[in-house]
């Protein structure tokens, strides 16, 4: 039977022998006329190189260098090209024994046969040049170039947190980077991350097969530059951070010093702390340990991260909140007896003469007046029960800021705690409780949590007479116009600016009030210093020294608060520690060496 | 008295290139992962000491398969698909998941691929099928029927999923047009497969209205009626305003893609009712042509997300320029174009050859074996070994077209489809002609499995031949 379609043969055979003719057109165009692909077989093989961009720099807000980067050298190995080497002079020269050599290897090849994988970190840059000569001896090995952080300075560790090594999960996350590669773990090298680190770039390298480079692969058709890190202007006075370290190297606690206008954190000074350089390169770890170990905790941020009731700087707040709610005026009076006493309940004061109105309340700090405030706002009867007015008294509150996260740039934020009403209606029962039950809060003690920054921001707030802007420690980044809007937002409080300047008041005379003001160490010759003492109770000892402040008085370019642990009445250690701050700043040198040395030879239990 | 009939009518010329394909690549293999502890080609614990094995059973195979009487194939045709098909199935329950893909049967240390086996199933299967007496091969019944036979057990691969063996399935047109279906059948493959690559070099948006366009224009051409053309255009646009406006007020502001395709659906669907109500004639095919590449451009942009893993996605981008990354999944293609560049014209010698064995080119002694030919014999051997497949070839088309029974000649062509198929895209896809999708080159990639089924659909194709006078 003659198949019909018998001639379709030709086709079928004709496009099998036009497929074979490409073939072999492509393969006489591979092997021959190309010469990419005829060099020789010993220079044929590729080496990727990665490109590691230095990170940006940091500078202080007058441009004072306080991070920069140091070369440091990777030995590293792709385990694929290896082949037979004296490993004898190869571990001498890197100063380890053999059997190192022999495990480092086996781990390299566990980990990839193709990958290079660090071998041995950091060696010196002796080492590392001795070894980029001797290359040809080791075929398989290589030197990489990073660099490390390096602090001019050594100050302001935990403000700037640190640079480690990557971790697998975040390797698994974050494909970007690789086993070895360096990210911030903390401070701003953690929130800056994406603008310090820049971007990787690589290059392709021909090697021969003694690992020598013999030119660029396919004329860097396929490198990649890297970008470096963008540098960043921090809003940090380096000379005040450095004089706040100085002034509480001795003491438990913190500084933080915020430009009440801007927003603009001048200082964060948390103690005990540690110098910077401790985590860096091939001590890291060790260092994290022992650091991390220590029963003074040196790694915690106190600045940011500790939480303690405000003490009586608080009283300011309720007399602010009274003011605006009209149950007092500045001239309203109470009496006071060593103290208050109601239905049996008393709360002690010290001695003052008696009556004060609200200013000379404030300059002598007198408990029973903030009480009976506070019992007004309580007990006021534009509202039906009491837990509408404490409603009321705590939006005032979260208003400054208190009982949530600044959302400044720093990490490590705590949110303060300021109780709902809920947390009263638990504990004693709905209806069941009044200002009686919470009186501590007139005076800044009992179920309060303020950090040290919040307080800081508090402070700003009343110099500003009603507004702050959210505190950050990033002035400006090279290669951008702006920072983040939400650090140019002003934040109003819903208080008059009126009431504001009665509590000034105040604080001025809590300084510079003469005999029986509370925080007379504070006062500096020529500049007007409004401050308020302060003292959280500590029921595990001493209690917490507490000082704010801000001057001059009229455009304030300082607020501050102090933290002392176990430093005892606010005016004794933080006020001092405070002024000297303070003029520091204004004045550039401090003259009252007396206190100084008052400070420096403190001794606190 | 009938076996000596059998030896002196095989083809011997044929077994000739067959061993020596299996022997070159098996020198290959031991070429390629070559290691100075282990020198000795006969040792087991080597891959080329298995291939040896792997050698000598293909060969114990071919001798069984030759005993068995030559109607055998042709009686047991479906019930050899059938086996294939469940093992198919049974592969996608119980297979071992190696890189990715469930497409083993692991029996203590013995893996096994059964789509490899799959080949010469569908080979007799549709070989039994379209030699069926009395077949009528214009009928759309058949159509249908010999497409199902074909891929039904490529759509259960392409779920293990090993898109590179499912692909070879394709290669059946080959047969099927030899037996007299339409030459549009091949234009129809190469079209779509342009198509294929358009949709994922392009935009499908912008294809699907370009397809829309070149629809009008043949609409012109066949009817030159403009006022209809004008109608069909207003219709669409129509559609989109009202689709996209309704869109809009549902909330989704960027809703041009959806905005399009439903106009695109209704508009077809409208011409389609217009043509049969008005009868405006030659519409109803172009509509039809229309709408089927609307749909097959979406499946292949579905199934290209959906079916293809990463890495393929990404080597098939970068196969087609979309990407460029010559250390990531470029790096195979790369390295083995420098494996095969470096062999130059005569090549490295024997065992000389160090891009392969420096392991820079991966899977070097299964799916980028043609590398160490072309490192170590030049052009000179990737010439030879490209000549031997094609005198293969040749040789099989001749043998087919010898045959007086229809079977063994649609068998004949479908086994020459299937191991062409291998023989291109693997050379291909090591020469940046084609993208990897991993296939051995048959007879010489390392690998029980794909030389046990190369040799057994190339023995019962000479068995047939060998009964041809009987």
């Amino acid at each position: 039977m003659i198949n019909q379609y018998s001639q379709r043969k030709y086709i079928i055979g004709g496009l099998i022998l036009l497929t074979g003719l490409i073939l072999i057109l492509r393969l006489f165009y591979l092997q021959v006329i190309n010469s990419t692909y005829k060099l020789s077989a010993e220079n044929n093989s590729k080496r990727e190189v990665i490109q590691y961009p230095a990170r940006g720099l940091m500078y202080d807000r007058n441009g004072v260098l306080l991070v920069s980067n140091q070369a440091a050298y990777d030995v590293m190995l792709t385990p694929g090209q290896l082949s037979r080497f004296d490993t004898l002079s190869f571990s001498k020269l890197l100063g380890i024994s053999v059997s190192d050599v022999a495990t480092g290897i086996k781990k390299a090849r566990d980990y990839s046969r193709f990958a290079p994988t660090v071998f041995m970190k950091q060696v010196s840059g002796e080492v590392a040049s001795v070894l980029q000569e001797q290359l040809y001896k080791f075929p398989g090995f290589f030197v990489q170039t990073r660099t490390l952080r390096k602090y001019p300075k050594n100050i302001a560790a935990h403000l700037m947190g640190y640079v480690g090594e990557v971790d697998k999960n975040l390797i698994e996350k974050n494909p970007y980077y690789q086993m070895g590669d360096y990210i911030g773990i903390s401070g701003i090298e953690k929130n800056y991350e994406d603008i310090l680190r820049g971007e990787k770039g690589k290059k392709n390298f021909l090697v021969d097969v003694h690992s020598r480079i013999t030119g660029s692969y396919q004329d860097g058709r396929f490198d990649e530059p890297a970008r470096i890190g963008n540098d960043i202007n921090l809003t940090i006075d380096a000379d005040l951070q450095e004089y706040g370290e100085l002034l509480m190297k001795d003491f438990t606690g913190s500084i933080v010093a915020i430009e009440p206008t801007t927003g603009e954190v001048l200082c964060l000074v948390s103690t005990p702390s540690y110098p910077p350089d401790l985590l860096v390169g091939r001590g890291l770890s060790q260092n994290f340990n022992t650091l991390s170990g220590d029963s003074l905790k040196p790694l915690f941020n106190r600045a940011l991260a500790a939480s303690y009731p405000p003490g009586s700087t608080f009283k300011i707040i309720n007399a602010l909140i009274g003011l605006q709610e009209k149950v007092i005026s500045p001239s309203t009076e109470f009496g006071c007896h060593m103290g208050y006493s109601f239905r049996g309940q008393f709360l002690g004061c010290h001695s003052h003469r008696s009556p004060l109105d609200l200013r000379e309340a404030i300059q002598h700090s007198c408990n029973s007046y903030f009480v009976n405030t506070f019992r007004k706002i309580m007990e006021d009867p534009k509202f039906e029960a009491t837990h509408d007015a404490y409603n009321n008294w705590r939006n005032h509150l979260l208003s400054f800021g208190l009982g949530n996260s600044m959302n400044s740039d720093l990490s490590g934020e705590l949110k303060g705690f300021i109780p709902k009403d809920e947390y009263y209606n638990r504990y004693y029962g709905v209806g069941r409780w009044n200002f009686l039950t919470i009186r501590s809060l007139a005076i800044g003690q009992g179920e309060l949590g303020v950090t040290p920054l919040q307080m800081a921001n508090i402070t700003a707030a009343i110099a500003n007479k009603g507004y702050f802007m959210t505190p950050h420690v990033v002035k400006s980044i090279k290669g951008s116009d702006t920072i983040n809007h939400r650090f140019t937002e002003k934040h109003i409080i819903e208080i008059d600016t009126a009431h504001f300047t009665v509590a000034i008041d105040g604080m001025d005379l809590a300084v510079n009030g003469g005999a029986g003001s509370t925080a007379g160490r504070a006062k500096i010759e020529g500049i007007i210093v409004c401050g308020k003492t302060g003292t959280a109770e500590n029921p595990h000892g001493e209690d917490h020294s507490i000082f704010i402040a801000f001057a001059p008085r009229e455009n304030p370019k300082i607020a501050i608060a102090v933290y002392i642990e176990n430093g005892g009445f606010g005016g004794t250690w933080a006020a001092p520690v405070a002024s000297l701050m303070i003029e520091e700043y204004l004045t550039g040198e401090v003259k009252r060496k007396f206190l100084e040395d008052y400070i420096f030879n403190a001794v606190i239990k | 008295m009938k076996r000596g009939n059998i030896i002196a009518n095989l083809d011997w010329f044929t077994i000739l290139l067959f061993i020596l394909m299996i022997f070159l690549g098996w020198l290959n293999i031991f070429s390629a992962i070559y290691n100075e502890s282990h020198p000795s080609i006969l040792d087991f614990n080597q891959k080329y000491g298995k291939q040896f094995l792997w050698i000598l059973a293909a060969i114990v195979m071919a001798v069984a398969i030759l005993l068995i009487d030559h109607r055998f194939f042709e009686f047991f045709g479906y019930f050899i698909y059938a086996v294939a098909i469940l093992t198919l199935l049974a592969v996608l329950i119980v297979g071992k998941e190696i890189n990715g893909s469930k497409s083993w049967f692991v029996m203590g240390g013995f893996q096994i691929q059964p789509s490899e086996f799959a080949k010469p199933a569908v080979a007799l299967a549709l070989a039994k099928y379209l030699s069926t007496f009395n077949i009528n091969i214009q009928k759309a019944r058949t159509f249908v029927k010999t497409a199902v036979i074909i891929f039904l057990p490529s759509l259960l691969i392409l779920l293990q999923p090993d898109t590179g063996s499912a692909l070879v399935f394709f290669a059946f047109v080959f047969p099927v047009y030899r037996e007299g279906f339409s030459g549009m059948i091949l234009i129809t493959m190469f079209t779509l497969a342009l198509l294929f690559i358009l949709v994922l070099l392009f935009n499908e948006l912008l294809l699907l209205l370009i397809i829309l366009v070149i629809g009008f224009i043949a609409y012109w051409l066949l009817a030159r009626n403009f006022k209809n053309l004008m109608v069909a255009f207003l219709i669409f646009v129509g559609f989109f305003i009202v689709s996209y406006g309704i869109l809009f007020l549902f909330g989704m502001d960027s809703a041009y893609y959806a905005a399009t395709l439903m106009s695109l659906a209704f508009s077809l669907a409208s011409y389609l009712v217009m043509a049969y109500i008005y009868r405006i004639r030659k519409i109803g095919l172009l509509i039809l042509a229309v709408t089927v590449v609307v749909f097959y451009t979406f499946a292949v942009d579905y199934s290209f997300e959906h079916f293809l893993s990463d890495y393929q996605q990404r080597r098939v981008n970068i196969m087609l320029g979309i990407q460029s990354d010559p250390l990531g999944a470029g790096y195979n293609v790369n390295q083995s174009m420098i494996a095969i560049g470096s062999g130059g014209f005569a090549g490295k010698g024997f065992l000389q050859g160090t891009q392969t064995k420096l392991d820079f080119v991966p899977e070097q002694s299964t799916d980028f074996i043609f590398c160490t030919v072309g490192e170590e014999w030049g052009f000179i051997g990737t010439f030879f070994v490209i000549l031997l497949f094609l005198t293969f070839f040749i040789r099989l088309i001749y043998l087919a077209e010898r045959q007086k029974e229809n079977f063994a000649r649609i068998y004949g062509y479908g086994i020459i489809s299937v191991i062409f198929i291998h023989f291109f895209i693997n050379i291909a896809m090591t020469i940046g002609l084609f993208p990897v999708v991993g296939i051995p080159l048959p007879f010489f990639s390392y690998g029980g499995s794909s030389l046990w089924a190369f040799t057994i659909m190339l023995f019962i194709f000479l068995r047939l031949d060998a009964g041809r006078m009987e």
